[in-house]
């Protein structure tokens, strides 16, 4: 199972040829502080890359997740409703936000690997 | 960036690196926003513990002269004749049409001298006002070379006795002069945090001393401008271009209280401060709009802007503050809204993207105060 990056902080992991869950980065998390509420969008709802599909709540400010790829919400992590915490204690697994089919795979190609996306986050 | 707009740093900048704070631009200076602890944990330590605050941004004014009580009376809503030495007091400075231009700490000092604390944002403006006053007589210094420290929080007098025992003899809004570590530094009981706690002026050079020996003690951890928001908002206390502008008099703003009765109708020393006529109008026909604390429900937070509309639609209203209460676990906010709307109990909603978000009028402060009275 790939997991790839992208420029806003997020983590697509790949579960099945068309089939992504994506989450925040813990790079992300903590830039974010404190977590509090956290607003995901609904099943059945269609994204395009470069959407804001949910809003991230933290003690400062409210940031919007944008959709690194393309796609219908085919599931939404409902325990961050009541239990934002998940995405700053385990950001890569609990803390998951949303599972996305792709409309068009290859937008997973412009995403960056593990290393291109550690060398991203230290410049 | 030409030498004018360059950003200032306090005599503790350096400090607050060493401390791997994240520093942001705030009112000209480069201020830490939160350290590795975090806002919510900075928040919960002074409330439960004592915080360290830099708040050397702020202005600190002196104001001498034989009428400089009288004199700064003509520029606030506030008895400051009667103050007597070594306490301290809270006013504001209103504009011609009533409103307020900002709100401060004034203390007698003896000697006719009045000490006043300013909003950093504000003091340059500040200081031209009161050089209005050099015709009456009275001395205005902007003390340069300054640095203040706000020690919040439960255990800050247990703290602070350590290296100035005399501290502990102090109350609420009264102020002292303590030595620590051989230094001198003019130290009131008070602060913005809504716990009992310290605000300490010091020589600028000496800061770093002070703040190593207070951030020393165990109970002390170094709190940000976050946390000093979240505390300030639960605590209930009005924070200028908030709550508090140059559009709306200070009973528009919910602080009645601060309008000493000698300066009211019927008092003593009536009106003669900026706008007179027209706050004096609010405070015996009342006002349409005032601040009141809002309770939303749910775990959405309601941010500053917001709007607030009634069960009909119609805006009658907007969030002032709002944000994440640590100490509740729950969003809170405070908003200026029409006063007939509380009145008749309207069901009230803020609008969060698009969203009709349920919100309750409370009565403030979110988080009960805890002012060290004797």
């Amino acid at each position: 199972m790939s997991i790839k990056y992208s420029e806003d902080h997020e983590w697509v992991k790949v579960q099945d040829e068309d089939l992504v869950i994506i989450g925040i980065t813990d790079f992300a998390q903590e830039q974010l502080g404190d977590l509090v509420f956290i607003e995901l969008p609904e099943v059945g709802d269609e994204c395009s890359r470069g959407d804001n599909i949910s809003v991230i709540e933290s003690v400062k400010a409210a940031s919007d997740l944008v959709a690194p790829v393309s796609g219908e919400i085919v599931e939404v992590n409902d325990r961050l409703a009541d239990e934002p915490e998940l995405v700053s204690e385990d950001s890569m697994g609990d803390g998951w936000f949303i599972k996305v089919k792709l409309s068009n795979v290859s937008e997973l190609d412009d995403l960056m690997d593990d290393d291109a996306y550690q060398t991203f986050i230290e410049d | 960036m030409s030498s004018v707009d360059r950003i200032l740093t306090t005599p503790l900048h350096q400090m607050h690196l060493d401390a791997d704070a994240k520093m942001v631009p705030f009112a000209g200076y480069e201020m830490p926003l939160q350290y590795p602890l975090g806002i919510k944990k900075e928040h919960l330590h002074t409330r439960e513990n004592a915080g360290l605050f830099d708040v050397s941004h702020m202005g600190q004014i002196k104001l001498t002269g034989q009428n400089a009580k009288q004199a700064l009376e003509t520029l606030v809503p506030v008895d400051i004749v009667d103050l007597p030495l070594m306490k301290q007091r809270y006013a504001v400075f209103t504009n011609k049409k009533g409103g307020v231009m900002d709100d401060l700490m004034v203390t007698n000092i003896g000697d006719d001298g009045l000490f006043l604390v300013v909003n950093a944002a504000c003091k340059v403006a500040d200081f031209e006002h009161l050089k209005s006053l050099v015709d009456s007589g009275c001395e205005v210094e902007l003390l340069e070379d300054v640095a203040l420290l706000a020690l919040q929080g439960p255990k800050s007098c247990e703290v602070l006795s350590k290296f100035a025992p005399s501290c502990s003899e102090m109350t609420f809004m009264t102020a002292k002069v303590l030595k620590i570590d051989g230094v001198e530094c003019l130290a009131t009981r008070s602060g913005y945090s809504g716990e009992d706690g310290f605000e300490i002026s010091m020589p600028g050079h000496q800061a770093e001393r002070i703040a190593k020996l207070l951030i020393s003690d165990q109970a002390v951890e170094w709190v940000g401008l976050g946390a000093r928001d979240s505390l300030r908002l639960e605590a209930g206390l009005s924070l200028y271009g908030h709550e508090l502008d140059q559009q709306h008099s200070p009973v528009e703003s919910s602080l009645t209280w601060a309008l000493s009765k000698t300066r009211r109708l019927g008092g003593e020393r009536p009106g003669g401060y900026p706008g007179d006529v027209i706050v004096m109008s609010h405070l015996s026909e009342g006002t349409k709009v005032k601040i009141v604390g809002l309770q939303p429900e749910g775990r959405v937070p309601v941010r500053d802007g917001a709007m607030i509309e009634n069960g009909a639609g119609n805006r009658v209203g907007q969030v002032t503050s709002g944000g994440f209460s640590p100490s509740t676990g729950k969003p809170v906010a405070i908003a200026r809204i029409e006063v007939s709307c509380i009145d008749d109990k309207s069901n009230l909603f803020a609008l969060v993207r698009d969203k009709k978000i349920s919100v309750s009028v409370v009565k403030l402060p979110f988080v009960k105060q805890n002012y060290f009275r004797g």
